[in-house]
């Protein structure tokens, strides 16, 4: 960021230097006067103009990050305008209990799964689909991205029907097609539940996936993949040595973008199984929802301290990212 | 005329199309494009298969389940849908939310935008910085605050309370998109404004938010996805007034009650999910555009 104020202050300093000289005396202080008198009736259009973000934004975003801290060290049931004080004692309650490292795991097997998934398959489809040769591209990019464009608590209830063991379309498919004898509970048995709903995931969300690697592929110079051809390369030669090298840099920030999508899965795994079976499909957000408001009474100092921890989690994540993005310009910059 | 000589040879048209799909250099592609479409369609099914469900009995949907198509068209599964599960009234609801989530996001984003993008003020470092932290904020940690301020606004079962907080999420991306784009607008064309005696606002209205009209259309998309397709917020604003749910929710009361009438779940997930749809296949270009900026920012 402080790039940008050192693009922007040379800018304003080279102007106000061409100005300057050529005047002298009364003039100048005029104009200065002037000047100064414009600038304040800029300054009070400029807040006008951050006015509503900052209204909402700091009401609706901010408050709240700072605010679950405190309500973080509250007993508090929410019926009550106020909570009683209760120092760290939510935080050890949290910490101590199971069900909240239940769905910490299942948060990060989640995205542990999904992420590698999404980033490598969507990698080799949006090759091929690169390739100017191939007939059916458009065609074929739009049908894997229309899922990432549907509602995911439709898609959850949709989900359940497709995947219901004794009569939905999958098992009946599978059925007719002799490859198994009877219904497969993909959402009641947990051992099958995380494995169905990750599935679920990947089919909702691969297509913006597909969609980042098809706009890296896209500033892959087609002189330098020309010249090469030119050269006698094979494909397979340009791939490695032409379109890698491009791609590198775009692997950090398309996995860390990736990896940030997935921490919302709430929608999703709400719709479809509620967190069930037996608290195995439940991550994090639906455990912080179950307490803050699924319970008849609701513990939201207990669910802010999960919360806190959750925002910290993505706080890691989210600065992972920032580190990685920047990373990634450096040794572009530098590769190039 | 033209549409004569071509249609004369059609025979000389299929093969020279054929000629072109098998040629040594593309074989491979058509064969990986045959691949391809046959996933594509697995892909494409779970939506075929509810928009086909939708249009069957209610007991045909479990009868002939693995077969997409429905014999014979019933259409009275929308009329309890949209009657019976208020899916019309739901419909509406996430109509005006997001139109008005739409509208206020993109003018508040310009405007900020705008302003970071073009001048020096006290804070504005911290500002950015501040934004720049808060990219990415999880709904799931900020929604019990959100809830309690709204409440004590006495918003928080109310419409205006919904459009509000859904204004207020961060929308950080949108601001630096605009701020990306007012940047790279030659300083030039404002001066000139200035000296023909335009305002702020002038200027603001009349030069700089036109020329940023393809930064709008992508804030406006990226707003209208993700505010019809939200979920969390409206869930927990509308525990208490039914009346008010959006289809998403609506969707989840509806499975909640009826699990069992699946024509009908299917009916009420078609009309939640066609417009979003034929948005997408309208201005499909634009949405992918939009999206893939994320990579190239």
């Amino acid at each position: 960021m402080s790039e940008i104020s050192a693009r922007l202050a040379p800018a304003e300093a080279r102007r106000s230097r061409a100005a300057g000289p050529p005047e002298s005396g009364a003039g100048t202080a005029q104009r200065r006067r002037v000047r100064r008198r414009r600038r304040r009736r800029f300054e009070l259009y400029i807040w006008l103009f951050l006015a509503p973000t900052l209204l909402l934004y700091g009401v609706y975003t901010l408050y709240p990050i700072v605010a679950s801290y405190w309500y973080s060290m509250l007993d508090w049931n929410g019926f009550d305008a106020h909570g009683t004080f209760t120092g760290f004692s939510n935080y050890a309650a949290v910490l101590k209990d199971r069900y909240f490292w239940n769905s910490f795991k299942v948060t990060v097997l989640f995205t542990a799964v999904t992420v590698p998934v999404r980033v490598g398959l969507a990698l080799v489809v949006a090759v091929v689909l690169n390739n100017r040769l191939m007939p059916l591209r458009r065609l074929l990019r739009t049908a894997f991205f229309l899922p990432v464009i549907t509602t995911s608590a439709v898609v959850g209830i949709v989900m359940q029907m497709i995947l219901d063991p004794s009569s939905g379309p999958l098992n009946l498919s599978m059925e007719k097609l002799g490859l198994i004898h009877h219904g497969v509970d993909y959402l009641g048995s947990s051992s099958n539940a995380l494995w169905s709903v990750m599935g679920v995931y990947i089919w909702k969300w691969f297509g913006i996936t597909l969609i980042y690697w098809l706009a890296a592929l896209q500033t892959v110079p087609a002189e330098l993949v020309e010249a090469a051809r030119v050269d006698g390369a094979s494909g397979v030669r340009v791939f490695r040595h032409v379109t890698v090298p491009v791609l590198k840099p775009f692997l950090v920030i398309i996995t860390l973008l990736t990896l940030v999508d997935t921490l919302q899965v709430f929608d999703l795994l709400l719709s479809m199984t509620n967190g069930g079976p037996q608290f195995h499909t439940e991550v994090l957000e639906i455990y912080i929802y179950r307490f803050a408001f699924a319970a008849s009474v609701p513990q939201l100092g207990y669910a802010s301290a999960a919360a806190v921890l959750f925002g910290l989690f993505a706080a890691v994540i989210t600065a992972m990212q920032v580190v990685g993005v920047r990373f990634s310009r450096r040794s572009a910059r530098s590769g190039s | 005329m033209t549409a004569l000589t071509e249609g004369s040879r059609p025979s000389a048209r299929v093969s020279r199309r054929r000629r072109w799909l098998w040629s040594r250099q593309r074989w491979p592609f058509t064969v990986a494009a045959l691949v391809l479409l046959a996933i594509a369609l697995v892909w494409i099914y779970p939506l075929v298969w509810t928009a086909g469900a939708s249009l069957k009995t209610q007991t045909g949907v479990f009868t002939t389940a693995s077969n997409p198509f429905p014999a014979t068209l019933h259409w009275e599964n929308y009329v309890r849908a949209w009657r019976d599960a208020q899916f019309g009234e739901y419909l509406l609801n996430t109509f005006i939310v997001t139109i008005a989530v739409v509208a206020i996001t993109v003018v508040r984003t310009a405007m900020a935008g705008y302003v970071i993008a073009r001048f020096a003020f006290l804070g504005r470092k911290v500002l950015v910085a501040v934004l720049v932290l808060t990219l990415f904020v999880p709904t799931g940690y900020t929604i019990i605050p959100v809830v309690e301020v709204s409440n004590q606004l006495h918003l928080l079962n109310s419409r205006w309370g919904m459009i509000l907080a859904l204004s207020g999420a961060a929308h950080v991306a949108e601001i630096l998109l605009y701020v990306g784009y007012f940047r790279g607008i030659p300083k030039e064309l404002e001066e000139a404004a200035v000296v023909d005696g335009a305002g702020f606002l002038t200027v603001f209205f009349r030069v700089m938010l036109p020329l940023a009209m393809p930064v709008t259309a992508t804030v406006t998309l990226l707003t209208f996805l993700a505010t019809w397709n939200n979920f969390f917020l409206p869930l927990v604003f509308t525990f208490s007034r039914p009346d008010l749910r959006t289809v998403s929710v609506g969707m989840l009361a509806f499975a909640g009650e009826n699990s069992t009438d699946w024509s009908g779940l299917a009916a009420a997930a078609t009309i939640s999910l066609l417009p979003i749809v034929l948005l997408f296949l309208f201005l499909q270009r634009y949405f992918i555009e939009g999206l893939s900026g994320a990579v190239k920012s």
